[in-house]
């Protein structure tokens, strides 16, 4: 079975999983307005890691300033990821896999001179975090848009089961830009407040900043303890290139495809992806609701980091696992009134739960949706 | 077992070894192949090279698989790989914000900024309801693209792929090297 081994998140709630863990169980964001931030003319409310924390960890780690932000973010990631562990990073038999949508982007402004621009293809990104670790295999890098993080856990479990590899370093990340930010602007798809995911009232996204790591290998004797990857599975709407499918088309199938003949009744949560935009929401009810799952209660994370695309499948999971851990489902900030057409379990409370698995549950541009079924101790 | 082979750079198309013959070069090239052997997808016109490329060389591998097309299916997956991610329209949408002075970000330009539109684009065309997946490296590494190949087919749904490598850095340079493999 594929097993995590240890995991970090570094944003800004944070630099390990536990203070991320507590300060979301706490109910704590740091969303945040920003009024004429990098010269946007409009406003945004985003999630932002503030520069002078990362650097100065990264002197910590003997992380120059040859390094950008996003390298440093994915480095420092991987390095508290691998530190209680007693993983060689250098070894042949340790596979990296970097989830990230848009990378340096931010080296593609005319104005930005202090990087080879190089960096700005993600291969290169990653091999900066390879480099450092004297890791001596090529990284793949998924570019999936925001349903990377699970994909790329996907892509771990089968290098791991395929048995090329004996650890593989799963890091997702992301970090805003005006690229990015007026990007999804032109898109009408952020909220000026903080987001309110399913939510009557819910009118678009924040975005966040933000490293995750995973670490998974394969062990056959699973301890209770243990946390599982059981299965993944990757399906697309094929019915348009960026809206959800009326018929939640791809995300029903992913979920078909991860329960295939696991009761419901074994699921603690579904970790929606619940960015807070009109569409998608109401596209993951329809799909939860065709899987026949309107039963198990749904949370989404997004009202505490806004969405960390490249991150937010990484992420996401390992909150889950702490929250299973914990014996808790997480309330769902900035929900008030259920504002989708087909009713989900839904709280703004944190809840208990007894139960040992969980499903993480994502969608993007491009019609993809994914979805992970993982289980304490991998028995369902 | 890899059935049907199409290559495309901006001077040459090879469907399954033999040589294509055209006129035009570079950007016009997709445009040719569209015209002469697709013509009914006017939405070709809207998409970003990445994306012209891809549904160009898909649309040549399909024919040549010669099997019926348009059924919904869900057993066939579209993996691709590059080394370049969405970089022509990431490029042509940093146009659109890089004066401050003439700032129209895009959202038409936007979209096509995450190099996977085009697996999405596929997957429309053909009704797939598969993987879609994109994968970025630095080389095109033949054992590292085997590799993950191998790996799709652990999903039990997956019977077939059509991936391999697809790249472009702006509109007149580009490499589509793709191909059918079926679960052996």
């Amino acid at each position: 079975m594929i097993v995590k081994v240890s995991d970090n998140i570094i944003s800004p709630l944070g630099i390990s999983t536990a203070e991320n863990y507590t300060t979301v169980k706490a109910g704590r964001s740091e969303l945040k307005r920003h009024d004429g931030l990098w010269n946007l003319p409009e406003p945004f409310t985003a999630s932002l890691m503030p520069r002078e924390a990362v650097n100065e960890m990264a002197t910590q780690w003997h992380l120059d300033e040859a390094y950008t932000f996003f390298e440093k973010m994915i480095i420092l990631s991987a390095a508290k990821a691998l530190e209680p562990t007693d993983i060689d990073p250098s070894s042949e038999k340790v596979l990296f896999i970097l989830s990230t949508t848009k990378g340096n982007v931010f080296l593609l402004d005319k104005r930005e001179t202090g990087f080879p621009k190089e960096r700005v293809r993600l291969g290169m990104a990653a091999k900066q975090m390879t480099d450092y670790f004297h890791n001596p295999n090529t990284p793949i890098v998924v570019s999936n848009a925001c349903i990377s993080g699970v994909c790329a856990q996907i892509q771990a479990m089968r290098e791991l089961e395929s048995g090329h590899f004996d650890y593989v370093i799963t890091v997702g990340a992301d970090v805003q830009s005006v690229f990015i930010v007026s990007g999804f602007q032109s898109f009408k798809a952020l909220s000026v407040e903080p987001c309110k995911p399913f939510d009557a009232q819910r009118c678009g996204l924040n975005l966040g900043d933000a490293a995750a790591t995973i670490i998974y290998t394969r062990k056959d004797q699973v301890e209770d303890t243990d946390w599982v990857a059981i299965r993944g599975a990757i399906r697309n709407d094929a019915n348009h290139i960026s809206g959800p499918s009326r018929t939640g088309e791809g995300s029903y199938r992913a979920l078909q495809a991860v329960l295939d003949d696991v009761s419901p009744d074994k699921i603690a949560f579904i970790n929606a992806h619940g960015t807070a935009t009109l569409y998608n929401d109401e596209m993951e009810s329809v799909a939860i609701e065709r899987a026949g799952l309107s039963n198990i209660p749904v949370n989404g994370l997004k009202g505490y980091y806004g969405h960390t695309m490249g991150a937010a499948g990484i992420l996401e999971t390992i909150l889950s696992m702490q929250a299973v851990d914990d014996h808790t489902i997480l309330a769902t900030k900035g929900f008030e009134t259920i504002g989708v057409t087909h009713p989900l379990v839904l709280s703004n409370q944190n809840q208990t739960t007894e139960k040992h698995a969980f499903i993480k549950l994502l969608s993007g541009f491009g019609g993809c949706n994914a979805a992970l079924l993982m289980a304490k101790g991998g028995e369902l | 077992m890899m059935q049907h082979t199409v290559h495309i750079t901006p001077e040459s198309v090879v469907v399954d070894g033999k040589v294509l013959s055209h006129q035009e070069k570079g950007a016009a090239l997709l445009t040719e192949l569209y015209r002469k052997h697709i013509g009914d997808y006017p939405k070709f016109f809207k998409m970003d090279t990445l994306c012209r490329l891809g549904f160009v060389a898909s649309e040549l591998l399909l024919q040549v698989e010669g099997a019926e097309r348009f059924v919904p299916r869900e057993d066939r997956a579209v993996v691709f790989f590059n080394r370049n991610a969405s970089l022509q329209a990431d490029t042509t949408y940093q146009a659109t914000i890089q004066d401050p002075e003439n700032f129209y970000p895009s959202p038409a330009a936007f979209v096509y900024t995450l190099p996977n539109i085009v697996t999405g684009e596929i997957a429309i065309r053909n009704k797939y309801y598969g993987e879609t997946l994109f994968l970025v490296i630095e080389n095109n590494d033949p054992n590292i693209i085997s590799r993950q190949l191998e790996n799709t087919f652990q999903d039990p749904q997956t019977q077939s792929i059509l991936g391999g490598w697809l790249d472009c850095t702006d509109e007149n340079h580009f490499e589509a090297q793709i191909f059918l493999i079926f679960k052996s």
